[in-house]
C-alpha cells in the first residue's frame, strides 16, 4: 500500500488527497440533483473500473457486462423480496451468480481461443440469451418486472440499502475508491504484470511460462464480480427490475463508455471517463434546454459527436494527456 | 462545488405558454423558488415524459396533449406553468431531471409512461414530498408498493383486462355474434405481461361464451410475425384477442391479409396499437373493424370537446380522435395537479398530496365516474369502452351512453375491404 | 403436425432471411477486409430504408427499382466515410474503432427521430398484402420479390469479386495484406471501395427491408446485431457464407417461433451463435485460418 502511494508524485499525491476530500464533503454544499449525479459518476466509475480491468488490463473486450450487473442485482433483489435477506449478505449471492457466468463466459472463450470481436461478440450473446430469459421466468417477475417494496417506516436501514441519497453517494463514492485502490494494487501485483503480458503478446507470454489460461480467469472472474456488487447497489437505488433494461445491450455500452474515453488501462482512467462523460449528458440536456431546443434527440446526437471528437483526438484517452497537462507523470516505471 | 445563482431564462416557443428553465452549462444551481406565494399563482408542474428513445411515439403523443393544456385548464379557471422533461425512455435521467425539476421549482410532477422510469421518480418524489401523478402506467405494483406521494389516473392491467372482458360479452351480446374459440396473442413485454397475468387469472371466471384455445406471446422485438401468425392460423379461432403495439399490430394484421385468415373479430381487451396513426396508414381500409377494450375520451363531454378544439388548432397534422387517448390521460393527470393546487390553496407537498387524495372531479375527459383514488393512490373507477376502427377513425360503440355508432361484427372479409 | 404449415413457416424463413443475409453480406464485406468492427452497420442499413421510403412517397418508386440508386448513393458515401474518418481507425484497436461507431450509431439514429419522428412509416407497396397460393402454401408475394432482389445484388457482388480485376485485388488485401502491399496494390484505395461496397450492399438490403418492414429507427440495434450473428456464424471472408447463415436464422428462428415459444426465438440464434464461436469459430463456411 504504502509502495502504491510512495508511486505517486508529489503534486499527484496532494491533488488526490485534495479531490477525495472535496468529494467528502461536497454532500454539504450540494443539492439533491447534484448528488443524484454524483450517485450515477460513482456507479459508472466503479463498474467502469471493473470493465477495466478485464479489457484495459487483460484485454479481453466484453460488450456484455450488463450481465453481471443484471445478474447480481436480481439475485439481492430476489433474496430481499423473497425472504427478506438484506443487500449486505444478497450481495455475495449475487457476487457468486454473477462469477459462474463469468467464469463460463471465460472458460468457453479461453479455453476455445475465442478472441477479439468474436469474444466480444459471446459476451453479448450471453447478455441477450439471459434477457430473454429472465423476460420469460415468471419467479422473477418476468417482462413485468421486480418490484421491492418501499416501507416508510424501514427508510433509515442503512444495512438494507434503504436510505436517502447521502447514503448511496457515499457508498457510491467508498466502492469507486476502493475499485480504484484494488485496481492500483492489481496492476503492481504479480497478476497485473501477467495480464499486461498476455494483452500485449499472448503467445510470447505463454512461451515465457505465464500461465494465460488463469490470468485471463482471475481477471473475468474479478471483472464480473465487482460488476455485480455495482448491479447491487443500482438496483437497491431505483427498487425495481425490470429484463428489458438491466441487461440491455444498451446499458453494456454505457458501461464500457467510461473507462475508453477516460483512458484504458490507466487507474484513473475510468474515473476521469465518468466524471466527463456523466455531466456531459446531463449538461447537455441544460444546454439544449437553455437554447429553447425543444426536438427530442438533440441532445443524443450531441452525445454521439463528442464521443467521436474525444475518441478521434484523444484514442488514449483523456486521463492520459490530463496527467501530462498536470504534470504529473511519473519518471518511474 | 459552490453553487451559483442563475437566472431563469423564460423561453416561449411559438405554440405554448409553457415558461422553460434555462441553466448555465452544467452548473444548474437553483434560486429557491418563492413556496410561499399567495394562492392564484400558477401551478409549477414538471411533465416527464419519453420523447426519445424506444418510447418516444407515446412519449410524443402524450407531449402534445401536455402543451395544449395550460390554455384549457386556464378557461377552466385553473393556472399552471408547465416544464417539459424529456426522460430519453431511461431510468437515470428520469431520476435525475426530476430531482432538478424540483430544484427549480416544480411542485408536483406528471409522467412518465415508462414503468421504470416512473418508479425513479417515485422514490424522488416520496423522499422530497413532491406529489407525483401518474398520467399513463399499467403496471399494477405502482400503485401497491407502498408509496405515499404517488396517485395514479390510469387503470392497472387487472382493470383494463377485468372491464375488457366485460365488455366482449356486452358485444357479443349486442352483435348476437357466434364465436366458439379464441386465442390471446400478446406482446412479451413488461405490459403485455402484466395484461397476460390479468388475462390468467380473470378470463376463467368472466362467464365468457368462447373457449379460450391458447395464449401465445411474441418477442416485441421480433421483425417478423408471420410464424405468429401461422400458429394462430393453424388453431383457427373465431376471435383473435390481441395486446400490441403499433409497430406488431400492423405486421399482424398484414400477415393475416397475406395469410388469408379472417377471424371474426380482432378485440384487444386493453392495449394500444390498433389505433396508432401508422396502423392507419399502414393498413388502410383493412384497419377497420378492430376493436380495442379501453378507457377514451367521452365524445360527448364539454372538456373533451374543449380539449380537441385546442389540440386541432396547434396539431393540425395529429388528429385528436387518434391521440385522445395518450392527450386525455395526460391532460387529466395536470387537471387533478392543478384542482388539487386550487383546493389546498397551498404549494406545499404535504398540503398538495392531502388534496389529491381528495379528488371528485366530475367533469372530466376520460369516460366514467368522477375522478377519484382510493388509500393507495389508485382510481379504480375507470371503464372501458369498445372502441372500433371505422373509416380510419377510432369510434366509441359501447357503453351506449357515450357511444357514436354501433358496434359491427363479424368483421367484414379482407378482400371485401375498399 | 401438419407438414403444409411447416413447410410454410421454412419458406417464409427461408425468404426473410435472404434479406438479412444481403445485410450481412455487406457487413462480411466491410469486416472480412477492411477490419473495421462496424457497429453503425443496423443504421445504416435503417437510413436506407428511410430512402426508400422517402423515394416510394414522393417520386412512387418502388424499393426493388430504387435499391439501385440507393445502393449506389450509399457506395459513394462508404467510400468517403472511409477515406476520410474510418481509414485513421483501420488497424487500431476494436475498442477504438467501436466507440467511434457507436458515436456515430447515436448521430444516426436520433438524427432519423429528430427529422422523421418516432412512428415507423409504412411503405403501402400494391402488392404488400398479396400472397402466393401454392396448394396449401401461402407465400407472401413482397418476401418473394425481396429475396430476388437480395440475390440479384449477392450475384453481382459475387461476380464482381470473382471476375473482376478490383475484386481480385480486395480478396488479396483481405488474404494477405502485406503481401498485397508489397505486390503494389493501392490498399487505401481498396479500402475505400470495399467499405462503399459494404455499404451499397447495406444500402440494397435496406431498400428491400421496406418491403416487409416499416422504417423506425428503433429496428436499427436490432439490425447491426444479427449481421454480426450471421456473419460469424456464416464465417468470415465467406460471402456464400453469410447468405447461407442468413436463411439458416431465418429458417431456425421461425421453427424455434413455431415449435416453442415465439416470445423466446432469438435465444435460438444466441444460442447458436455461441455453438459456432466454440465450435466451429471459422463459421460454417469460413476457411480456417
Amino acid at each position: 500500500m504504502r509502495d502504491m502511494w510512495s508511486a505517486i508524485p508529489v503534486r499527484g499525491r496532494v491533488m488526490l488527497l485534495a479531490l477525495i476530500a472535496l468529494l467528502l464533503a461536497a454532500p454539504l454544499a450540494l443539492d439533491r440533483y447534484f448528488i443524484s449525479v454524483f450517485v450515477l459518476i460513482f456507479y459508472f466509475a466503479f463498474v467502469g473500473q471493473a470493465w477495466n480491468i478485464m479489457m484495459g488490463f487483460a484485454g479481453q473486450l466484453s460488450l456484455g457486462h450488463a450481465l453481471y450487473a443484471g445478474v447480481g442485482g436480481y439475485v439481492a433483489a430476489l433474496l430481499w423480496f423473497y425472504f427478506g435477506i438484506g443487500p449486505w449478505v444478497g450481495v455475495f449471492a449475487g457476487v457468486a451468480i454473477a462469477a459462474v457466468f463469468g467464469a463460463m463466459i471465460g472458460w468457453l472463450g479461453f479455453r476455445f481461443g475465442i478472441e477479439g470481436v468474436y469474444f466480444a461478440l459471446l459476451t453479448i450473446a450471453f447478455a441477450e440469451f439471459t434477457r430473454i430469459a429472465f423476460d420469460n421466468m415468471a419467479f422473477t417477475g418476468g417482462a413485468g418486472g421486480l418490484f421491492l417494496l418501499y416501507d416508510p417506516h424501514r427508510t433509515h436501514e442503512w444495512w438494507n440499502l434503504r436510505g436517502g441519497p447521502l447514503l448511496f453517494y457515499y457508498l457510491g463514492f467508498a466502492l469507486a475508491a476502493s475499485a480504484a485502490v484494488l485496481t492500483a494494487w492489481l496492476a503492481r501485483s504479480r497478476i497485473g504484470y501477467q495480464w499486461i503480458a498476455v494483452r500485449e503478446d499472448q503467445e510470447a507470454a505463454l512461451s515465457l511460462g505465464v500461465d494465460v489460461f488463469r490470468a485471463k480467469m482471475i481477471a473475468v472472474l474479478i471483472s464480473s464480480s465487482m460488476t455485480a456488487v455495482g448491479g447491487v447497489l443500482l438496483t437497491f437505488y431505483y427498487n425495481n427490475l425490470f429484463p428489458g433494461q438491466a441487461f440491455d445491450i444498451g446499458r453494456s455500452i454505457e458501461i464500457i463508455l467510461a473507462p475508453i474515453i477516460g483512458g484504458l488501462g490507466t487507474i484513473f482512467g475510468p474515473i476521469v471517463g465518468a466524471f466527463i462523460l456523466t455531466p456531459l449528458g446531463e449538461g447537455l440536456i441544460a444546454l439544449t434546454a437553455k437554447f429553447g431546443i425543444d426536438v427530442p434527440g438533440t441532445k443524443a446526437v450531441f452525445y454521439g459527436l463528442t464521443l467521436m471528437v474525444i475518441i478521434s483526438l484523444r484514442p488514449d484517452g483523456v486521463w492520459p494527456w490530463l496527467k501530462r497537462l498536470l504534470g504529473l507523470t511519473e519518471t518511474k516505471s | 462545488m459552490k453553487r451559483k445563482s442563475q437566472s431563469k431564462t423564460a423561453r416561449l416557443t411559438r405554440r405554448t405558454f409553457t415558461i422553460g428553465l434555462g441553466a448555465a452549462g452544467f452548473v444548474a444551481g437553483t434560486a429557491p423558488f418563492n413556496i410561499a406565494r399567495a394562492q392564484g399563482a400558477a401551478l409549477k408542474i414538471a411533465v416527464v415524459l419519453p420523447r426519445s428513445g424506444y418510447l418516444a411515439p407515446a412519449g410524443q403523443s402524450c407531449h402534445r396533449g401536455a402543451l395544449v393544456a395550460p390554455k384549457v385548464l386556464s378557461d377552466y379557471g385553473y393556472k399552471v406553468e408547465l416544464v417539459h422533461i424529456d426522460c430519453e425512455s431511461n431510468a437515470d435521467v428520469a431520476r435525475t431531471q426530476t430531482e432538478r425539476a424540483i430544484n427549480d421549482g416544480a411542485q408536483i410532477i406528471v409522467g412518465a409512461f415508462d414503468s421504470a422510469s416512473t418508479l425513479a421518480m417515485a422514490q424522488v418524489c416520496e423522499q422530497r414530498k413532491v406529489p407525483l401523478v401518474v398520467n399513463i402506467g399499467a403496471a399494477p405494483q405502482l400503485t401497491e408498493q407502498g408509496y405515499k406521494f404517488l396517485v395514479r389516473n390510469f387503470p392497472t392491467g387487472g382493470m383494463l383486462v377485468d372491464n375488457g372482458l366485460r365488455l366482449i360479452k356486452n358485444l357479443l351480446d349486442v352483435t348476437k355474434l357466434d364465436a366458439k374459440t379464441a386465442v390471446f396473442l400478446h406482446a412479451n413485454d413488461t405490459f403485455g405481461t402484466a395484461q397476460r397475468a390479468a388475462m390468467d387469472r380473470l378470463f376463467p371466471n368472466a362467464g365468457l361464451p368462447f373457449r379460450l384455445l391458447e395464449s401465445i406471446a411474441y418477442d416485441p422485438k421480433a421483425q417478423d410475425l408471420s410464424v405468429e401468425v401461422t400458429k394462430v392460423r393453424a388453431l383457427n379461432p373465431d376471435l383473435l384477442l390481441v395486446v400490441t403495439r403499433a409497430a406488431d399490430a400492423i405486421k399482424l394484421v398484414r400477415d393475416m391479409v397475406r395469410q388469408r385468415f379472417e377471424p371474426k373479430g380482432i378485440i384487444s381487451p386493453g392495449s394500444p396499437g390498433l389505433y396508432d396513426e401508422e396502423f392507419y396508414q399502414g393498413l388502410g381500409p383493412l384497419s377497420d373493424y378492430a376493436i380495442y377494450n379501453i378507457p377514451w375520451a367521452n365524445p360527448k363531454a364539454q372538456m373533451t370537446q374543449a380539449l380537441e378544439a385546442a389540440f386541432k388548432s396547434e396539431n393540425p397534422k395529429f388528429r385528436f380522435p387518434v391521440e385522445c387517448f395518450n392527450v386525455g390521460f395526460t391532460f387529466e393527470a395536470l387537471l387533478v395537479a392543478a384542482a388539487a393546487h386550487k383546493r389546498a390553496g397551498s404549494t406545499d407537498g404535504t398540503e398538495l398530496m392531502k388534496a389529491i387524495r381528495e379528488t371528485n372531479i366530475t367533469d372530466h375527459v376520460i369516460i366514467g365516474p368522477a375522478i377519484k383514488f382510493d388509500e393507495k393512490g389508485q382510481n379504480i373507477g375507470i371503464p372501458s369502452a369498445a372502441v372500433q376502427n371505422r373509416d380510419r377513425t377510432p369510434t366509441v360503440t359501447l357503453p351506449a351512453e357515450v357511444a357514436t355508432a354501433a358496434p359491427v361484427l363479424p368483421m367484414p372479409g379482407w378482400q371485401k375491404r375498399t | 403436425m401438419n407438414l403444409a404449415i411447416v413447410l410454410n413457416v421454412v419458406i417464409q424463413g427461408v425468404l426473410t432471411g435472404l434479406v438479412y443475409g444481403l445485410m450481412a453480406l455487406g457487413l462480411s464485406v466491410i469486416f472480412g477486409v477492411v477490419r473495421v468492427v462496424n457497429f453503425a452497420h443496423g443504421e445504416f442499413a435503417v437510413v436506407a430504408m428511410y430512402a426508400a421510403y422517402l423515394l416510394f412517397v414522393t417520386l412512387g418508386l418502388d424499393p426493388l427499382i430504387s435499391l439501385f440508386p440507393i445502393a449506389a448513393a450509399f457506395f459513394l458515401v462508404g467510400f468517403l466515410l472511409q477515406a476520410s474518418l474510418v481509414n485513421r481507425f483501420v488497424g487500431r484497436s476494436e475498442h477504438e474503432q467501436f466507440i467511434l461507431l457507436v458515436g456515430l450509431a447515436i448521430i444516426i439514429v436520433n438524427g432519423l427521430l429528430m427529422i422523421f419522428g418516432p412512428d415507423a412509416r409504412p411503405t403501402n407497396l400494391p402488392y404488400s398484402f398479396d400472397s402466393y397460393l401454392l396448394g396449401p402454401l401461402f407465400i407472401d408475394k413482397a418476401r418473394v420479390y425481396a429475396a430476388i432482389g437480395a440475390l440479384v445484388v449477392s450475384a453481382a457482388l459475387f461476380a464482381f469479386f470473382r471476375y473482376t480485376t478490383i475484386g481480385t485485388a480486395i480478396r488479396a488485401c483481405a488474404d494477405n495484406l502485406t503481401g498485397a502491399a508489397v505486390v503494389g496494390l493501392n490498399v487505401k484505395r481498396l479500402y475505400a471501395l470495399t467499405f462503399g461496397l459494404g455499404l451499397a450492399c447495406v444500402g440494397a438490403a435496406g431498400a428491400l427491408m421496406v418491403t416487409i418492414a416499416d422504417a423506425s429507427p428503433l429496428l436499427a440495434q436490432a439490425f447491426t446485431l444479427l449481421a454480426f450473428t450471421i456473419v460469424i456464424i456464416g464465417g468470415l471472408g465467406s460471402m456464400t457464407g453469410a447468405l447461407v447463415a442468413g436463411i439458416l436464422i431465418g429458417v431456425s428462428e421461425a421453427l424455434a417461433s413455431f415449435f416453442l415459444a415465439p416470445s423466446m426465438k432469438s435465444m435460438f440464434s444466441f444460442a447458436l451463435l455461441v455453438a459456432v464461436l466454440v465450435l466451429r469459430p471459422q463459421g460454417l463456411m469460413g476457411r480456417r485460418v
